[in-house]
């Protein structure tokens, strides 16, 4: 167990509904994330695990036809609160997204865009500074050092998703959002994208869907399932994986349905 | 009305080859499609080609070699005393002859009206043969080819390779036409840069396009440097760009970025109607209102404005490409993947930081690409600039002045009477040459800028 139950929750979750047009896309979710934990969603495509994950940073703002009603808070902050300005919001929660996509500028500045749109360095020491600490959390400093100059898009796809987490972990943020960050990944590249995952821990809170329940098996510390909308079941990992209470939890890990 | 029935003859005998062609080809299998090689049509398709294809090739032989053949037949015919004439007089005697026999004109003498008449009967003579020619030649075709048609034939794979030679020739008919329009410059120019060198009309400073047609005339020497007219294309086209680049990138931000879909889908067309309308109109527009306007504005200002600006044109033609600049500016911006868009927003990027520092710089190769054809449309463009701009080839930078293009120059090059062997006429083929080159490079430039960004994001 990595969290005590005693301590305020991160991330609290209660009754979120998300409409997209008149689609209902999540129903009545109420979910507790932790400090320092990683927490794994799972379940069938559609199921409304990663429509969740898009609203802890207010992603689905970008969605014209997404509506979501609820209370979610971040450090008991109401992130939907009108006062929130979500430029804040996206700096403390971090995204790494499906496939990598780095943007076509230089390794170093893709690192040092959220640095710079932030203003979080005085200096070019400082900026350097920041790019080389995430580079190196990131894991992939060693592979990048002499070429930091090259385009991203020149990296393999295993070092180009690296180079995605450096960018979020640039910010310094305490929430990092990763939506099936492994799904174009080679199973060596995903290995070490799920080893830099649990060395993250340490400082940041995680959130990771995925479709793999052997990599939420091996990365999470909880793991919540969702089926048609709902939340159908979170606990520990090891207990959803050997003692699942509801049947679909079983159905589908078992490889039954999904 | 001869030919029109010969055509359509043809054209039904070639009909009937399909429908032979497909019956006897089920006919050979007893009705069981299985058994043929290919398909009944393809049969009914390969005894029509026999039947059209050599009959056509006649008719086009017929109509490209008639005019020339019964010339030299009715020549060779002539009285001696008009075979005796000078040839620029005998060329007139045929015309005549021509005139009377086909249009009914009264002859002028007792020997052109005989010769009116030998010339319709060896028309008709001609005619009667190249008919006679292709229908048994469609005939034997069409009885040759059903008489081949067996089990095995493999008609699908010969129709398709005649399929082929057609679709090889269509194309090479725009790339020969290319090549002779290019052909037919470079020798033009070579014949004017035997009388002009090619650096005094490249780096000249002065151009006065005006031969002495007597010896003895005075001020009319004729003088062929074209730098002038290289500067004023420039200085209009520059204008031109300085509208048309910051107006057609703002609208297609906004356009691909901030528009809402319904008013996207009405404005984005009107503004590609600007691109449609007819460039005399623009022409007009910038001579009688654009350019008077400048003109009184400037003079309000105590500034001298000619009433043939460069800016007037400029102005006018920059708002004629913007449409070009917007429209493929948009396609680029739309093009853009979403998911560096979401990732810049996820970190907390706003709306614009993510438009000028992701969006942007990703679709900066068909942005440039964009701006390059349209700079070589405004180079290219001509109607704008004959109306609106001057013809006085002043070497300057000043955009009130009047100054001329090299389009304008070839067009008062090229109209009136010319004759073709004066350096002021064929100076109008080296500047089309050179507007060719710089276009041709341009366009070529862009469009290799924008093939290598699509490969990137396909």
């Amino acid at each position: 167990m990595s969290h005590s139950p005693s301590l305020p929750a991160k991330v609290r979750a209660r009754d979120i509904n998300v409409h997209y047009g008149d689609k209902h896309a999540l129903k009545h979710v109420d979910l507790d994330i932790h400090a320092h934990e990683v927490v794994a969603l799972i379940g069938p495509s559609g199921c409304g695990k990663s429509t969740f994950l898009r609203c802890i940073n207010r992603m689905n703002d970008q969605v014209d036809s997404a509506r979501v009603t609820g209370l979610l808070t971040l450090d008991g902050d109401d992130i939907y609160d009108r006062a929130v300005d979500v430029v804040q919001l996206r700096a403390r929660v971090g995204m790494v997204f499906q496939k990598p996509n780095p943007f076509p500028k230089s390794i170093f500045d893709n690192v040092a865009y959220g640095p710079r749109i932030h203003g979080m360095a005085r200096d070019q020491a400082e900026l350097d500074e920041i790019v080389m600490t995430s580079l190196e959390r990131a894991g992939l400093l060693a592979e990048v050092r002499d070429r930091l100059d090259e385009p991203g898009t020149s990296l393999s796809g295993g070092q180009q998703q690296r180079l995605c987490i450096a960018r979020a972990i640039a910010v310094s943020p305490e929430l990092i959002l990763m939506d099936e960050p492994c799904s174009a990944l080679d199973p060596i590249a995903t290995a070490r994208v799920e080893e830099l995952i649990d060395e993250l821990r340490e400082n940041f809170t995680i959130v990771i869907v995925t479709h793999s329940m052997q990599q939420a098996a091996r990365v999470s510390q909880r793991t919540a399932f969702f089926h048609l909308g709902e939340l159908v079941e979170v606990g520990d990992t090891e207990q959803i994986f050997t003692n699942p209470q509801h049947p679909l939890t079983q159905g589908y890990i078992t490889g039954r349905f999904g | 009305m001869q030919l029109l029935v010969l055509s359509l003859v043809l054209l039904a005998l070639t009909a009937l080859g399909y429908r032979l062609g497909r019956g006897r080809a089920l006919a050979v299998i007893d009705c069981h499609p299985r058994h043929l090689h290919s398909l009944p049509s393809y049969h009914g398709y390969w005894v029509a080609m026999w039947c059209g294809l050599p009959a056509l090739l006649v008719l086009a032989g017929w109509l490209m070699f008639e005019p020339s053949l019964l010339r030299a037949l009715v020549m060779s015919a002539l009285p001696a005393e008009l075979a005796g004439l000078p040839d620029e007089r005998l060329a007139l005697v045929y015309n005549e002859v021509r005139n009377v026999a086909r249009y009914g004109h009264s002859a002028s003498s007792a020997a052109v009206a005989d010769a009116a008449r030998h010339y319709a009967s060896l028309r008709q003579t001609i005619f009667a043969a190249a008919a006679l020619a292709a229908l048994s030649l469609a005939i034997a075709g069409l009885v040759y080819a059903r008489s081949r048609i067996h089990r095995q034939l493999r008609t699908r794979n010969r129709v398709e390779s005649a399929i082929r030679v057609f679709l090889i020739a269509a194309s090479l008919v725009a790339i020969f036409t290319t090549i002779g329009i290019v052909l037919s410059l470079l020798f033009e120019s070579l014949r004017f840069f035997q009388s002009v060198s090619v650096s005094e009309f490249l780096f000249g400073t002065s151009w006065s396009p005006q031969m002495a047609i007597r010896s003895d005339q005075v001020g009319s020497s004729g003088a062929f440097g074209a730098v002038p007219l290289f500067t004023g294309t420039l200085l209009i086209a520059g204008i031109a760009l300085l509208v048309a680049v910051p107006l057609g990138l703002l609208s297609a931000v906004y356009m691909a970025e901030y528009a809402a879909p319904r008013f996207r889908a009405v404005v984005k067309p009107l503004l590609e109607i600007l691109a449609g309308i007819p460039t005399v109109v623009y022409g007009f527009f910038a001579a009688l209102t654009v350019a008077p306007f400048i003109r009184d504005a400037g003079t309000a200002l105590g500034l001298t404005v000619a009433s043939e600006s460069a800016l007037a044109a400029g102005l006018v033609m920059g708002i004629m490409i913007i449409p070009f600049v917007s429209s493929l500016a948009d396609d680029v911006i739309t093009a853009v993947p979403h998911s560096l868009r979401e990732g810049s927003y996820g970190l907390g990027a706003t709306k614009s930081e993510t438009i000028t520092l992701v969006v942007l710089p990703a679709a900066l190769p068909g942005i440039v690409g964009g701006v390059l054809l349209a700079a070589s449309r405004a180079i290219g463009e001509t109607m704008i600039v004959v109306m609106a701009a001057g013809l006085a080839a002043n070497l300057t930078a000043n955009p009130l002045e009047a100054v001329t293009t090299v389009t304008t120059q070839i067009v008062t090059l090229l109209v009136g009477d010319q004759e073709f062997d004066s350096p002021k006429t064929l100076a109008a083929f080296a500047l089309g040459l050179v507007l060719f080159t710089i276009t041709l490079a341009l366009n070529m430039v862009a469009l290799s800028i924008v093939n290598r960004y699509r490969e990137k994001y396909d």
